[in-house]
């Protein structure tokens, strides 16, 4: 049997240290509720993302129809009116992340689902979000690119773009899930986060898992932890659109609460107001990046499966994640030492749980539908002569890598 | 109408905030605002239920001087986010700001579908033919013939009519007049906001500083007696024969139609859905 235990890193304290296995095991949403409703569902992922985002309390969603994410939008069209919320098809994915941004900005937890080149569309918009603070929350399932690509196949190219996909320097929050019920659980996340840490947060998706169908159990929906934001308390002459606290987080108004706030993409003062200075400029640049930095710890989330003894070790997220946990537990079957680190937050990277994994383990073999776009995270923290050697599966032909060339990959690296 | 006296239009204005603006002197979109805050002032709209959106350009820089929920959006993207906030609270009046480039080039495709669905937001279109704020280019807005920095031959592209385009995506309420004519576009303007549905105003514009420039138009007074001498009201101008029509500004409302709003067909919808999911269980 393998072992798998969630964790979430530490932050960073003066001496980076590798504590990322003595963490806080955070329970699945999920696990607690499975004695409530023992009834298993037959789920496709993108369903489970549009009842994740239900159960969060998603009340706006605007889209436009593209394949592999349309599920998304088809359900939501169908249960948003029913519980008071709004529905609309735009007349593409720009006008779509513009009108959920809006939303958000009037009070609304919003959503919008889209796949590569939609996905394209709306990074200026993203960088909207992130510059003004705004939660929302977008969906991208991803499939074989770049353009137009192979609509129905998966690939993993979207994970930089996830990260830097928009012009400027700003930080990014993704989550990347590996299964239906871990799609239905992270979604809930991403709104929590986007809500918490009033930002745009991307939930990356796999064709294959957008559209594959499999049981889960859904928790049930009172116990589900549903973070809002903070509502100012002042009055509203005393109100800073963008004041902070220690953690960086700070309290949002919406349109129409009688705060009479304003709101622009231009850099800006705590207030909102556009301004040249350099010193406000730089001001609003750390505090973008710092509300990300100083939160790393409730930000990042890894799997580990079997990574206590492990000589070799697997990392990869996504689909290959479960691919990849297939493997380790062939090899494992097979004798071998081999354990698996599987980040479901993929920005900001795992940096200390990385460090630590490649500190351990002879050789990292990293799977992935791209040219190497997670190894070349890995690159960037192999420190020491002594670090585990990296080693890539890559492809980019529309399929997956199945688990058995992971193995064959793995026993390679095993037996140098 | 009713004089309103400077303080007035000063309670309105975040006045020690964002001042001075950053509008060249002799431009027009000051007289616009000042349409916009008397027609607003006018209807006794509760000020904490109004949202200015804008997209960006000169024009686009007017919410961020007035005391309401403002937003200062992307390019092009003034009716995108401005549908999700009035989708979201349909109950808050929600106007928009926008210019030529923004609403008619970049943001063509958000202006036409919104006026399609007739969802209720007050469109104030500047249009002062040329885009300002990157120095004098030109836009779908700007005459045949005429110069821009990147028409330095003339300008090849024949120009929208703005009010046409709107009448012919569905829009509801459609009137244009220009800024010589204040009083007449703070009528329309607040006529435009009373509407229920899409209401475009295509306020038009002088810009002496870059557009009067490059073409010759004189100073600002000068372009302001243009827009006096040049244009005429659409009682007028029907009684004209075609060829002295062409080449002026028509002035006035060009349609005010009854059809369902957008935000009421989708309550209608969640009503009716939501009904119906009751009779099921």
């Amino acid at each position: 049997m393998t072992k798998a235990t969630k964790t979430t890193t530490k932050p960073e304290k003066k001496e980076p240290v590798m504590n990322a296995v003595e963490t806080t095991v955070e329970k699945p949403i999920a696990k607690t509720m499975e004695k409530k409703i023992s009834k298993a569902v037959v789920m496709q992922g993108n369903e489970a993302v549009a009842k994740g985002a239900l159960a969060a309390g998603c009340d706006f969603f605007a889209g436009y129809p593209i394949t592999p994410s349309t599920e998304v939008a088809e359900i939501l069209a169908t249960e948003l009116p029913k519980v008071g919320g709004t529905f609309m098809q735009m007349e593409d994915e720009i006008a779509s992340i513009c009108a959920i941004i809006g939303a958000s900005l009037a009070g609304a937890k919003s959503l919008t689902a889209t796949s590569g080149p939609g996905y394209s569309l709306m990074q200026e918009a993203i960088g909207f979000a992130k510059i003004t603070e705004t939660p929302a929350v977008v969906v991208n399932v991803q499939r074989m690119g770049p353009s137009t690509g192979m609509p129905t196949s998966p690939g993993q190219g979207d994970i930089m773009q996830s990260r830097w996909g928009s012009h400027g320097d700003a930080p990014a929050i993704v989550l990347y899930p590996d299964s239906v019920k871990e799609a239905f659980q992270l979604t809930i996340r991403a709104f929590n986060l986007a809500e918490k840490y009033r930002t745009l947060v991307v939930l990356l998706m796999d064709e294959v898992l957008g559209h594959m169908r499999e049981a889960v159990t859904l928790p049930d929906l009172s116990t589900v932890r549903v973070i809002n934001r903070i509502k100012p308390n002042v009055p509203p002459q005393w109100y800073k659109h963008y004041d902070e606290n220690q953690k960086y987080l700070s309290p949002i108004a919406s349109y129409g609460d009688g705060y009479r706030f304003h709101v622009t993409g231009l850099t800006h003062d705590d207030h909102g107001f556009p301004t040249n200075k350099p010193n406000e400029a730089a001001k609003m640049m750390e505090r973008l990046d710092k509300k990300i930095k100083h939160n790393i710890r409730d930000l990042v989330q890894i799997e580990t499966v079997d990574m206590e003894d492990a000589k070799v070790a697997v990392f990869a997220a996504g689909i290959m994640g479960r691919a990849s946990k297939e493997a380790v537990k062939m090899a494992r079957a097979e004798g071998m030492q081999v354990g698996l680190l599987r980040p479901l937050t993929i920005w900001p990277f795992p940096d200390d749980a990385v460090k630590k994994m490649l500190k351990d383990v002879k050789a990292v073999v990293v799977p992935e539908l791209n040219q190497g776009q997670l190894f070349h995270e890995l690159e960037r923290l192999v420190r020491g002569r002594d670090d585990g050697r990296l080693v890539r599966i890559n492809r980019n032909d529309g399929t997956v890598i199945t688990p058995a060339e992971i193995l064959k990959k793995i026993k390679e690296v095993y037996n140098d | 109408m009713t004089k309103i006296p400077q303080r007035k239009i000063h309670d309105y204005l975040r006045h020690d905030k964002k001042f001075p603006h950053v509008w060249c002197s002799g431009c027009s979109n000051g007289i616009v605002l000042g349409a916009v805050i008397r027609a607003i002032d006018e209807l006794k709209l509760d000020r904490n239920n109004i949202v200015m959106v804008s997209g960006i350009g000169c024009s686009s820089r007017m919410p961020v001087y007035v005391d309401f929920d403002t937003l200062h959006s992307l390019h092009g993207r003034a009716i995108a986010f401005a549908t999700g906030i009035k989708m979201y609270k349909p109950g808050m009046k929600v106007i928009v700001i926008t210019g030529d480039g923004d609403a008619t080039a970049i943001g063509g495709n958000h202006f036409i579908h919104a006026a399609r669905r007739n969802l209720d937001l007050t469109v104030i279109l500047l249009n002062n033919s040329i885009y300002g704020m990157t120095g004098g280019q030109y836009s779908p807005a700007t005459p045949h013939g005429a110069r821009a920095t990147t028409t330095p031959y003339g300008n090849i592209d024949p120009d929208f009519d703005i009010c046409k385009l709107a009448i012919g995506a569905g829009a509801t309420h459609v009137a244009r007049t220009t800024a010589f004519h204040a009083l007449e576009l703070q009528k329309q303007i607040k006529e435009g906001i009373e509407h229920v549905g899409f209401s475009l105003i295509e306020a038009i514009c002088a810009c002496p500083v870059i557009f009067g420039k490059l073409n010759k138009k004189g100073d600002a007074p000068s372009m302001m007696r243009n827009m006096r001498d040049n244009s005429i009201t659409i009682a007028a101008a029907e009684k004209l024969p075609k060829e002295q029509v062409e080449g002026k500004i028509i002035r006035g409302t060009f349609i005010k139609e009854d059809r369902t709003e957008y935000t009421q067909a989708y309550a209608e919808l969640r009503a009716k859905v939501v009904a119906e999911d009751g009779n099921d269980d």
